[in-house]
């Protein structure tokens, strides 16, 4: 199947986001709704990509068209066809990225509720504005220092090995529809997720208290076992 | 309390008298570990002790049942959320893909000393290393008027198989109007939140079918596990419907006669149409056959889950008393983990690694309405620790309730399998 009409089914299937539903949306819940986000990118004055890129001017632009960010295969040829983020595109990707476009570098479960979706949307618009008028990105300075303190690590595989053990009680090896599979991630994703739960950037519950007692060796260590595992 | 362990042994052996003699002839050279009971705790430690020692030691796992019917998410078989079947899991994968020898019969004794365990069948298995996750039994008397022989007419329903589905069946039968009564145990007994997820599940099943049907909850505990969280919901969502008797109205003063449907409540006696009787509960009978309990439950190192009385032997999930951990299949898991690790460690010259414990328990109370509670944990010479803790709060909006249900739902695929995949 061509990306486009993936796209088209994908988006009929979800009964997309009509005009009035952005219209009414609420951008001060979108808010809250965007910390999820956050760990992965940034968006408003001075935003940078990060393991996402960055958000700044992404309605009605083109998909992965974004300068000096290195997209996933699907999202070049996305690209390649011309393919746009319509609000109807954003709230099909927004709901489930991996089902909307397959194989995306953007290893994130989606969120469900339509109302969540365009509250989100209107939120990622009045932050970061549209394509004709983006708010002005940053410069690129890389992983921030934590992360790149931790990719520093040469992780022991086996204490890695040992301490996964606690993630696959929640963590299944593929799929997960409930709750996100870790195994594809890249170490730099990996890692900048943890050091986020670590910190409360990202907020969860369950994943917050896990976190808060890795050390950046135990993060290293994790990240160098996921890793091995992929191979 | 009074276990008679002549009754236990010969009524296990009648179960399994007609199963051939297993064969146990396995390779003397490498080490032997044995694990009795396959479940939450029992089988997550054989395939971790099989696959990390990478086929160095012989893992043999003795249970009597073909299929482990999990306990958890069998309250939401009872609400109508999950499917019966969808609770059996068989041990097929862990013989073919770990290459553990999975004996199906009862473990009937343990000799420490010649270091072997005895079988129903007939025949024993010698070990190096003992693990012991056999999960619960029940006080004898704890309920007066109450034994496993009513367990057809007031089920438990608190350990996995026909129970959960016995209750079910009674509760779809219930005349309108009637009442369900469930006497709740005394602490420490496993899943904590178990009784008032049902409670729950139950005032979801009737309030679809029988919304005039009243809940009766006797319970000898001044407060339980969620409470704020529960009451909450039974408010929301089932107003009127459930009663709690606590021990300030003689909810600790509870009888209950099978024949008669009666259960009597400091000396006053009511009607009820089901009642649901949850024991008090004990370790597994085959740890007090090993003679290392105190008690009724196993007290155990909290570095490795050894037992205080013979180290050679570890005691995982509910049999097991290891200090602050709830009873419950997250933390049989957990606890398996770090066994295992140990196990490996002092069997090969595979590296030991600090223990790290961690659970969490989800509960749903209506459709699309789950809470959560979890902590991590530490060992200590004190037993296992608590570290650090979480708990859902009242007021929380739909969509992070629902979410919080999802994710027990991932929880569970994942934690089977991680047990048996
Ligand atoms: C209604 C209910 C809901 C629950 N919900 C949850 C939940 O949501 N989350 C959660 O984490 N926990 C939950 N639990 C608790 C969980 O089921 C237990 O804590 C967990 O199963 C304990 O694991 P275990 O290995 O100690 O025992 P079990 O899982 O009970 O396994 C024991 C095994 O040992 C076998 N066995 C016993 N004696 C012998 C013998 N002599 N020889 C050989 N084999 C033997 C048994 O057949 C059994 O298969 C729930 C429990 C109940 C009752
Ligand atoms: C775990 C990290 C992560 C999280 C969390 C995440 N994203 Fe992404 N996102 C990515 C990555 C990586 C890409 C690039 C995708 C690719 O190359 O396949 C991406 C791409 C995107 C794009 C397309 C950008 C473009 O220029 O074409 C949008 C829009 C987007 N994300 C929105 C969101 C929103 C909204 C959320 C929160 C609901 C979110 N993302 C959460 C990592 C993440
Ligand atoms: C009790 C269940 C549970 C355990 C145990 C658990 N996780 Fe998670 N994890 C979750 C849930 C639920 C989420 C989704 C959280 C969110 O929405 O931010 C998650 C999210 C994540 C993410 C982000 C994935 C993404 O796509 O953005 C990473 C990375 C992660 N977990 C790693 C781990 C590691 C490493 C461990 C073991 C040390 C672990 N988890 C243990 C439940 C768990």
């Amino acid at each position: 199947m061509s990306v486009l009409s993936r796209i088209a089914a994908a988006a009929s299937v979800l009964g997309a986001l009509s005009g009035p539903a952005l219209a009414e949306a609420d951008p001060e819940r979108g808010e809250a709704l965007y910390r999820p986000c956050a760990a992965c990118h940034m968006i408003g004055e001075g935003a940078i990509h990060r393991i996402g890129p960055h958000l700044n001017g992404i309605m009605d632009r083109g998909i992965g068209m974004v300068e000096g960010y290195r997209f996933s295969e699907i999202f070049e040829e996305a690209a390649a066809a011309g393919e746009v983020w319509t609000e109807m595109a954003l709230d099909g990707f927004i709901a489930n990225p991996g089902g909307y476009l397959p194989g995306t570098a953007m290893v994130f479960r989606g969120i469900r509720g339509a109302d969540d979706r365009a509250d989100l949307i209107a939120f990622l618009i009045q932050e970061g504005g549209s394509s004709e008028a983006p708010a002005a990105a940053g410069e690129d300075t890389g992983p921030s220092p934590e992360v790149a303190a931790i990719l520093e690590f040469e992780g022991d595989v086996a204490y890695g090995q040992f301490l996964s053990s606690e993630c696959t009680a929640c963590h299944i090896g593929q799929g997960g529809d409930d709750i996100p599979s870790i195994r594809g991630l890249t170490p730099t994703v990996f890692i900048a997720g943890m050091v986020a739960y670590r910190s409360g950037e990202r907020q969860h519950q369950v994943m917050n208290t896990l976190a808060a007692r890795l050390g950046d060796e135990e993060i290293a260590a994790l990240a160098a076992y996921f890793l091995s595992e992929n191979h | 309390m009074s276990i008679n362990r002549r009754t236990f042994l010969s009524t296990a052996a009648a179960v399994s008298a007609t199963l051939a003699t297993p064969m146990i002839a396995r390779a003397q050279s490498m080490p032997r570990v044995v694990v009795v009971g396959g479940g939450a705790g029992g089988a997550t430690a054989a395939k971790y002790i099989a696959r990390d020692s990478n086929g160095a030691i012989d893992v043999t796992l003795i249970e009597p049942t073909r299929s482990y019917y999990t306990c958890f998410f069998s309250n939401l078989y009872i609400g109508g959320f999950y499917e019966f079947d969808d609770l059996g899991h068989t041990y097929g994968n862990l013989a073919s893909s770990y290459g553990i020898n999975v004996v199906h019969d009862w473990a009937t004794g343990v000799d420490r000393d010649a270091k072997t365990v005895s079988l129903a069948g007939g025949g024993s298995v010698p070990y190096d290393r003992l693990v012991l996750s056999p999960g619960i039994d029940f006080v004898e008397d704890s309920v007066p008027g109450w034994s496993l022989a009513a367990q057809g007419k007031m089920p438990h329903a608190y350990k996995g198989g026909t129970q959960a589905q016995l209750l079910k069946a009674q509760v779809a039968a219930m005349p309108e109007g009637g009442t369900f009564a469930m006497v709740a145990p005394p602490n420490p007994y496993r899943c904590p939140p178990g009784p008032y997820e049902r409670i729950s599940m139950v005032a979801h099943m009737l309030k679809n079918t029988n919304p005039t049907a009243k809940i009766l909850l006797v319970d000898p505990k001044e407060s339980f596990s969620k409470q704020g969280l529960f009451e909450d919901g039974w408010q929301r969502h089932y107003p009127g419907m459930i009663t709690r008797i606590g021990p300030d109205f003689g909810g600790d003063i509870v009888e209950v006669d099978p024949d008669a449907m009666t259960v009597s409540i400091d000396g006053v006696v009511e009607n009820v149409d089901v009642c649901n009787v949850i024991p008090a509960q004990q370790a597994g009978l085959i740890a007090q056959a090993a003679d290392i309990t105190d008690g009724n439950w196993a007290p155990v190192s909290a570095y490795d889950m050894s037992s205080k009385i013979d180290p050679e032997i570890h005691v995982l999930g509910d049999s097991a008393a290891q200090g602050a951990m709830p009873k419950s299949g997250f933390s049989a898991n957990s606890q398996a983990k770090v066994c295992a690790n140990a196990v490996i460690a002092a069997l090969t010259d595979a590296r030991a690694f600090p223990p790290r414990y961690a659970n969490t328990c989800w509960s749903l109370i209506e459709t699309d309405d789950g809470v959560k509670v979890g902590a991590t944990y530490e060992a200590s010479d004190e037993g296992i620790v608590s570290t650090s803790s979480f708990i859902s709060e009242v007021g929380e909006t739909p969509e992070t309730r629902a979410e919080t249900y999802r994710e027990s739902l991932g929880w569970y695929d994942a934690i089977v399998e991680d047990m048996f995949g």
